[in-house]
């Protein structure tokens, strides 16, 4: 372990929960963040689809008032596809009312938060580092990279945006795709208009396999998501002597805490890479895992 | 209503001339456009010749410049933007907010279209584009309603263009990494979706199975035509244990029959797809394209044009331009 360089200073963040999780659950589950998860940030609100925002928007401010005084930097998501004239007003709405900051996830929001500082999600296509260097002149304070980065490309971009605070994926299903119809409803043979929120029978999201039984993909609603788990434990330490900031953990429904417990040892070298893998594997049982993209390979394999 | 079609060669971009296109839009011979595909595409020499055709014949030709360009190696887009600009075609076609700048700060005279692959899909991402980079005509992703559409030009002041024929994106553009998930190359960085590279057909007792990288996404009796196995156009088993076109049947977008409507929303301009086509589908497609839209301009009804020798899967929608898809 001496070899190690002990870097406190990088960030562990809480994504979105991207799925349809009864809305006390997750309450529940940010309380519980809130009062034993080592998280720096908590990332909170509706960003695959507007139609499940009103069961759980209104327990927001609890959440967040209980996540400030545990210390927790609190960031609001947006919605990833920003279509119907509702959608258009429940984001002016959230950008005017709204007293933490925002994770924009479609330019629209990037464009209501003119001057405003905000932080670039994981849904805005950052590939290089004119739009990187661009965004951060626009008040960007933080950008979280696409998933499907590799990280020679991390590296590159980093190398000429020294000092800025940049967030990757590094934990859970990656999704990989928004659409405007859902694949949820459709796979039920429902409509997304008459969709009967059948996207909430399937907390990790719903399996998709191919005709050889295969498991290939996840459907979340309107977005399609990777079937294997994205973890980059064995990498977060070089990414962040690079310059990597922040690492973002997609919530899956397992013991997060014990997953955020485990990046963090990583990240302060208080446990070995194996001991790390090892607690992962006993708690993610539903998915192999993956860092194809990473690798700059398919993003469905894993590189030893 | 401005009908723009798609040019892999110079060969097909005479075709589309010939058959009435009033733009022809084409990519350069490398990964800044999104049809990436071997033996297609342009040189700029050959790009220039082909504007000065189109020029004399009182045509445009518009370059799609609109894949996103690689960490650490931007030269190659830069180097697309300003051959497109030194040849002097019409508009360049681009998606990346850096290339965006670099066109508007270096070429501030060369018109700025904003590419399908920014999936600008309300008003306040395209007032972005245009009060940012100052783009004069977005082409919108195809997730809205012909509706959606027409009370979108209501708040905006910049053209737009929509796709009316061809393949058809399934995804929000520009915003899919199934490609890449499955064979390391996608359309916002390598130009190309379910590249032919990592396809292959195996033969299984009586069928024919198509896959992708190390997937099986469909599978065809013998007697049955194959199709190509784009990703989401697959055959899945979701949640009835069923195989199942789970994201879209291979099926082509043809919108011709809702032309009127797309003429009233506003619409400026309609896009056909299909850069890596051959010359004498371009030349079909156009020309049902360019009689539809005469009669439509002409508030005559629109006359039935047959395509479906040519659609995939020989079958075709109105795709997400009716809410139903959805």
């Amino acid at each position: 372990m001496s070899s190690r360089v002990i870097n406190s200073q990088a960030k562990l963040t809480l994504g979105p929960v991207l799925y349809n999780w009864p809305a006390e659950q997750r309450r529940d589950f940010y309380f519980q963040i809130a009062d034993e998860a080592p998280v720096d940030v908590v990332y909170i609100g509706e960003v695959t689809c507007s139609k499940r925002a009103p069961f759980f928007t209104p327990f927001i401010p609890e959440i967040c008032d209980r996540l400030e005084k545990a210390g927790k930097e609190v960031v609001i998501s947006s919605l990833s596809l920003v279509m119907s004239k509702r959608e258009r007003k429940e984001q002016h709405e959230l950008v005017q009312d709204n007293p933490w900051i925002l994770e924009a996830n479609d330019l629209s929001a990037i464009e209501l938060l003119k001057e405003r500082a905000h932080i670039v999600g994981p849904f805005v296509n950052v590939y290089n580092e004119d739009t990187l260097d661009y965004f951060y002149r626009n008040g960007a304070q933080r950008v979280v990279l696409p998933c499907e980065l590799s990280g020679k490309a991390i590296e590159r971009l980093l190398a000429s945006n020294k000092n800025r605070e940049i967030e990757i994926q590094a934990f859970g299903r990656v999704p990989l795709a928004l659409s405007a119809r859902c694949y949820h409803a459709r796979s039920h043979g429902l409509s997304k208009d008459g969709c009967l929120y059948v996207c909430e029978q399937d907390p990790d999201g719903m399996n998709v396999e191919t005709l050889d039984g295969e498991a290939f993909l996840t459907v979340n609603g309107t977005q399609t998501m990777s079937y294997t788990v994205n973890n980059l434990l064995a990498e977060i330490v070089d990414l962040n002597r690079l310059g990597v900031t922040h690492f973002r953990l997609w919530p899956q429904q397992v013991d997060m805490v014990r997953v955020i417990e485990t990046y963090r040892a990583e990240l302060d070298g208080t446990i070995t890479h194996k001991e790390g893998q090892e607690t992962l594997s006993d708690l993610i049982d539903f998915a192999p895992f993956a860092n194809g993209f990473y690798h700059g390979v398919e993003g469905n394999r894993l590189v030893e | 209503m401005e009908l723009v079609c798609p040019a892999g060669t110079p060969a097909s971009l005479r075709a589309a001339l010939d058959a009435g296109a009033d733009v022809v839009y084409v990519g350069f011979r490398d990964e800044t456009n999104a049809r990436n595909f071997p033996g297609l595409n342009f040189s700029p020499e050959e790009l220039r010749e082909s504007l000065q055709k189109a020029h004399d014949m009182g045509r445009q030709v518009y370059v799609a410049i609109n894949t996103y360009p690689q960490a650490g190696n931007l030269d190659p887009w830069y180097k697309a933007v300003d051959n497109a600009a030194r040849i002097g075609v019409d508009a360049v076609i681009l998606a990346d907010i850096g290339l965006l700048d670099y066109a508007k700060r270096q070429h501030p005279e060369l018109r700025r279209h904003l590419s399908v692959q920014a999936s600008a899909s309300n008003p306040e991402s395209i007032n972005f584009y245009r009060s940012a980079f100052d783009v004069q005509r977005v082409v919108l992703p195809r997730v809205l309603t012909v509706r959606e559409i027409g009370e979108l030009i209501k708040e905006i002041d910049v053209e737009t263009e929509v796709f009316a024929f061809g393949g058809m994106c399934v995804m929000a553009e520009g915003r899919c990494s199934l490609s890449s998930y499955a064979t390391g190359k996608s359309p916002n960085m390598n130009g190309v979706c379910s590249p032919a590279s990592h396809v292959e057909y195996e033969q299984r007792r009586g069928k024919l199975v198509s896959r992708l990288g190390e997937f099986t996404i469909n599978s065809f009796p013998n007697d049955e035509a194959a199709g190509y196995p784009t990703l989401c156009k697959g055959r899945f088993v979701g949640h009835t244990g069923d195989p199942s076109y789970l994201f879209e049947e291979p099926t082509s977008l043809n919108v011709m029959m809702m032309l009127p409507e797309l003429i009233q929303a506003g619409v400026r301009a309609l896009k056909i797809e299909g850069r890596q086509r051959g010359k004498a589908y371009v030349y079909q497609v156009v020309s049902g394209y360019r009689k539809a839209i005469d009669a439509a301009m002409k508030g005559e009804p629109v006359p039935f044009i047959d395509m479906g020798n040519i659609t995939e899967g020989t079958r075709s929608t109105a795709g997400a331009y009716e809410k139903n898809w959805r």
